[in-house]
């Protein structure tokens, strides 16, 4: 049996479907005495399969109170048990970059950070980049640049410029291919990429906005 | 912003759902694909009742389990579903399991016990000629005496080429989820090319009829060819297991799985020979096409035949024989990637054009121009089809001048003159690349318009979208057709229930006929409209009686271009028009004209046109590492009137990216058992953006609209990714160097770092 949970595992271990589980969780199901142990959960506790653990996630700026099993990745999470389906699976291997999303404003490939790893950090997926209803600087610039084909490693390399923006605001081109370089697109977008971010590098400058 | 406001919008929110992102039906099952780990073997005994007994595990299933033919052969019937005594490859698949999760899935595959048989495997090219092994009888296409006319010539070359697999690496790998309906009904979201094929295959394995299936796809995460006939693979192993539980059932190949069971381009091995004169003008050449088809013929033969059809490239060779052979392997079936043997067939033509100028002394340029198709006699393929003002040594010129050809590659052998551990190099590499099916009958589209009472427009048509763009030039085109802003036409997902009988979504076909088709439709409706809006316009106005010649489409009215003033908006108009009872939907249907394509003779005019690109890249070549890295590339590109530039310049250079991997850093690699060993993105090595050269220029050569196409566009999918071919012959360039040009290296594709120091290590004296 494989050490990462598998990736098409739709239900937790009491059979619920991804959105089954998510109006659970917003009907405020989720067991109340197990969440204030959540912050015991800690890494060198070696659980059985199957064993979940009560964790709280702080996605998108809402706190998220889940039971997850320790071996079960962030990417699983945030897709089969949120339901956010923005954040895609490339490779599970970290190498693709289509799972990225930002731990504490860094670039992290979700797929190799266990979900009870994640606990107390800030996470941002896609979903969270979006200025109320408008879009975010990054995102208005992946449009206006024509910064994607198929579009399926788009939602990564987004996640990948909004962290190399927020650690430095003026990136040269050079600065941009490496902080891109974690991120492959086989549509091979790479320089309308180049120039989203540079534009969003803009756009952020001007707008102010984070 | 070339997209469509709304779509683009999607794919930067998260939105835009690909097949796994689609809401899950309740009591949703997960499926896994059990695979042989064997490349050649026979099935002794297998028992399931163990997996079978797991709790949560719904079904397992072997091939004696498939109610209809165990079948999945697109062309060719001669690839089954599941394997029954025999397996031909590891990686094929052999059982089926559906689980309430994937967990359980894999617990019930611990479970399966099977007894193979090993038996010897073939699993080289050399292999399968030695063996005789072919998948199907080989293939001649010749034009004059190629035999006489290298004897004649004052010099010749030969030798051999190999040029290697490619693995398609689609960011989304294969997925398709099922959802059974009443009685034998079945709907089958898939990310696939084909979905008319899906469906077929899907009725078939099922043994119900196409019209108890139906195949959506809205969109693609990559495509590349490799979802043309493969991706009915996965939507038949789904709908099985969807049948035999009554139950929704996903399966989705995790990257390892689908680069494991998944064909690739096919590697090939070409022998040639080519006779020329003392001014590099070519006399003759003779070529043996050897391609690696895999355990099954899938679209090898296709392949093989635009290989044979791309051998000239953009080269006037008066004496051309081709022999082409297909070989069977014990490998995963190789099947369709973007330039469908065109690719192998240029690398060899175009290692023919740079030997003859390094033989000679001469620019590679030089000789290239030399013999670029003209006017006739020059102008004509070796299988019959007339080359049409061909505008090759204008774009050479055009591009050379642009790119500073002449001056950069003075500037590199000053260089290369004087640095000891680094070369430069530079090639200029032309394409010129048919456009259609060579399957004649392929060439044909239909599509549904829709226009609701409220004026909006819903757009269906048999292509998909896959990152190429097709929707957005659909959309343009409805929205020009209609005289509306783009944000009234909603293009629809690809349906079998709405437009039957559709073409794959490949030969860089899509928004020809598609776009056609649509376009037609359109007509059709408008016609409907204008004959029915001079009532309108009499009722609401009065006065002398419109006619329907004059009633125009424009700014979202429509209007009588006679009468100023006399304008009703679309929208009001479409009310109107239900309520007179005119019916506002229409199917369009288009064939493409004019071409003919005797396949037993190998002549005729099997293609509406031809694209033509070009480009120059300049690598700098590190002796001691044997890196290379692309310094700067021009690339001018001959497209047509281009409907979306903004998506045609995307197109080109991510194309060309692509054909740089395939020259350079995409090594696929088995063991001696047959097993994939370049099974992940840790040791295949697609390029990055690392790997885009910092000077990148792409120049679109306009006022030349295409006759006889969608606003006089061309397609433009395929064609670029040639362009790589530049950048792998600089790369050549560069280590020839190393030996004043005198001496031929040694250079086959891809040329990894690898490849590169050992050319380099055998062009060094007294080695």
């Amino acid at each position: 049996m494989s050490k990462e949970p598998e990736n098409n595992c739709a239900g937790g271990p009491h059979g619920l479907s991804r959105r089954g589980f998510i109006s659970s969780v917003s009907a405020g199901a989720a067991a109340s005495t197990a969440l204030r142990e959540a912050n015991a959960a800690s890494f060198q506790v070696i659980e059985a399969v199957g064993t979940v653990l009560p964790i709280q996630l702080k996605i998108n700026g809402i706190t998220r109170k889940i039971q997850v099993e320790p071996r079960w990745s962030l990417l699983f999470v945030i897709r089969e048990v949120l339901g956010l389906t923005g954040t895609k699976i490339g490779c599970e291997r970290g190498e693709c970059g289509a799972c990225t999303v930002l731990i504490d404003g860094k670039p992290r490939y979700a797929c190799m950070t266990l979900a009870v790893e994640a606990q107390g950090q800030e996470i941002t997926t896609l979903e969270g980049l979006m200025d109320g209803e408008n879009l975010g600087p990054v995102q208005q610039a992946f449009v206006e640049e024509d910064a994607f084909q198929c579009g399926f490693c788009t939602p990564g390399q987004i996640m990948a410029v909004e962290g190399l923006l927020r650690r430095n605001a003026s990136p040269t081109m050079e600065e941009v291919r490496v902080g891109l370089s974690g991120n492959l697109c086989r549509c091979a977008a790479y320089q309308h990429i180049f120039s989203a971010a540079t534009r969003a590098a803009e756009r952020k400058k001007k707008g102010g906005m984070a | 912003m070339n997209l469509s406001a709304e779509n683009a919008l999607y794919y930067v929110t998260g939105e835009a759902a690909f097949v796994d992102d689609m809401p899950e039906p309740s009591r949703l099952l997960h499926g896994l694909v059990v695979t042989s780990a064997e490349a050649h073997a026979r099935i002794r005994s297998f028992d399931l009742e163990a997996a079978r007994r797991l709790p949560g595990v719904a079904a397992v299933l072997s091939s004696r389990d498939i109610p209809g033919h165990n079948q999945m052969g697109p062309v060719i019937r001669d690839e089954l579903c599941l394997a029954e005594q025999e397996v031909t490859f590891a990686g094929q698949a052999v059982f089926l399991i559906a689980a309430e999760t994937m967990e359980l899935c894999r617990q019930a595959a611990a479970e399966i016990r099977v007894e193979y048989e090993p038996l010897p495997a073939i699993l080289s090219l050399e292999q399968a000629m030695e063996a005789q092994s072919l998948l199907g009888p080989p293939r001649t296409m010749c034009r004059g005496d190629a035999e006489a006319g290298l004897r004649a010539a004052a010099h010749r070359i030969s030798g051999t080429l190999r040029t290697g697999a490619q693995e398609h690496w689609y960011l989304e790998t294969q997925v398709c989820l099922c959802v059974p309906g009443e009685g034998r009904e079945m709907t089958v979201y898939s990310s696939t090319q084909h979905p008319s094929e899906t469906q077929a295959l899907a009725a078939g394995v099922l043994g119900i009829s196409r019209n108890e299936v139906a195949v959506e796809v809205k969109r693609l995460g990559g495509g590349f060819g490799g979802k043309e006939t493969q991706a009915n693979h996965t939507a038949c192993w789904t709908a099985l297991l969807s049948r035999a539980t009554g139950r929704p059932v996903k399966i989705r190949l995790n990257r390892d799985q689908d680069m494991i069971m998944t064909g690739k381009r096919h590697r090939f091995r070409i022998g040639y020979s080519a006779g020329f004169d003392s001014d590099g003008l070519l006399q003759a050449v003779r070529f043996d096409f050897h391609s690696d088809g895999g355990a099954a013929s899938d679209l090898s033969f296709a392949i093989m035949e635009r290989a044979m059809l791309h051998a000239d490239n953009a080269y006037f060779v008066p004496n051309m024989e081709i022999r082409a052979s297909v070989w069977k392997t014990n490998l995963p079936s190789n099947t369709a990637m973007r330039g469908f043997g065109g690719p192998q067939a240029m690398a060899a033509i175009e290692t023919i054009l740079d030997r003859i100028a390094r033989h000679l002394g001469k620019d590679p340029l030089e000789v290239r121009k030399r013999n670029f198709y003209r006017h006739a006699p020059g102008n004509v393929t070796h299988y019959g089809q007339t080359v049409v003002e061909p505008p090759l040594s204008e774009m050479a010129d055009r591009l050379a001048a642009s790119s500073d050809y002449h001056t950069r590659r003075r500037a590199a052998a000053d260089f290369n003159a004087c640095h000891e551990f680094f070369r430069k190099g530079i090639a200029l590499t032309p394409v010129k690349f048919g456009i259609s099916f060579t399957t004649t009958f392929l060439n044909q589209a239909g599509a549904l318009v829709l226009i609701y009472a409220d004026g909006t427009v819903a757009v269906n048509h048999g292509g998909t979208e896959m990152g190429q763009g097709l929707n957005a030039k659909i959309q343009a085109i409805a929205a020009a057709g209609f005289g509306l802003p783009a944000g009234q036409i909603k293009v629809n997902a690809t349906s079998t229930s709405r437009v039957p009988n559709t073409s794959p979504t490949a030969a860089s076909s899509g928004s020809d006929l598609n776009g056609m088709a649509v376009r037609n439709a359109i007509e059709t409706l408008k016609q409907r409209i204008a004959e029915a809006m001079p009532a309108v316009f009499a009722d609401r106005f009065g006065g002398e009686k419109s006619s329907a010649e004059d009633i125009v489409f424009e700014g979202g009215c429509i209007q009588d271009r006679r009468r100023p003033g006399c304008s009703v908006p679309f929208s009001e108009a479409m009310r109107e028009m239900n309520l007179r009872q005119v019916s506002l939907a229409a199917s369009g249907f288009y064939r493409t004209p004019d071409i003919g394509w005797d396949k037993a003779r190998g002549w005729g005019k099997p293609f509406h046109y031809y694209v033509y690109t070009m480009a120059v890249s300049e690598v700098l070549l590190d002796l001691l590492t044997g890196e290379a890295r692309l310094l700067r590339v021009d690339i001018l590109h001959e497209g047509g009137r281009s409907i979306e530039p903004g998506i045609d310049r995307g197109q080109i250079e991510g194309g060309f990216l692509q054909g740089v991997g395939w020259c350079t850093t995409e090594e696929i690699k088995w063991d001696e058992g047959g097993r994939l060993l370049t099974h992940s993105p840790d040791t295949y090595k697609i390029p990055t953006s690392g790997d885009v050269p910092p000077v990148f220029h792409v120049e679109l050569l306009e006022g030349r609209p295409n006759p006889g196409t969608v606003h006089g566009s061309k397609a433009i999918g395929e064609p670029p990714f040639m362009l790589g071919l530049s950048a792998w012959l600089a790369i050549k360039d560069a280590i020839s160097a190393t030996a004043g040009h005198r001496e031929e290296p040694d250079f086959d594709l891809p040329a990894t770092g690898e490849a590169i120091l050992l050319s380099l290590q055998r062009l060094k004296p007294g080695r």
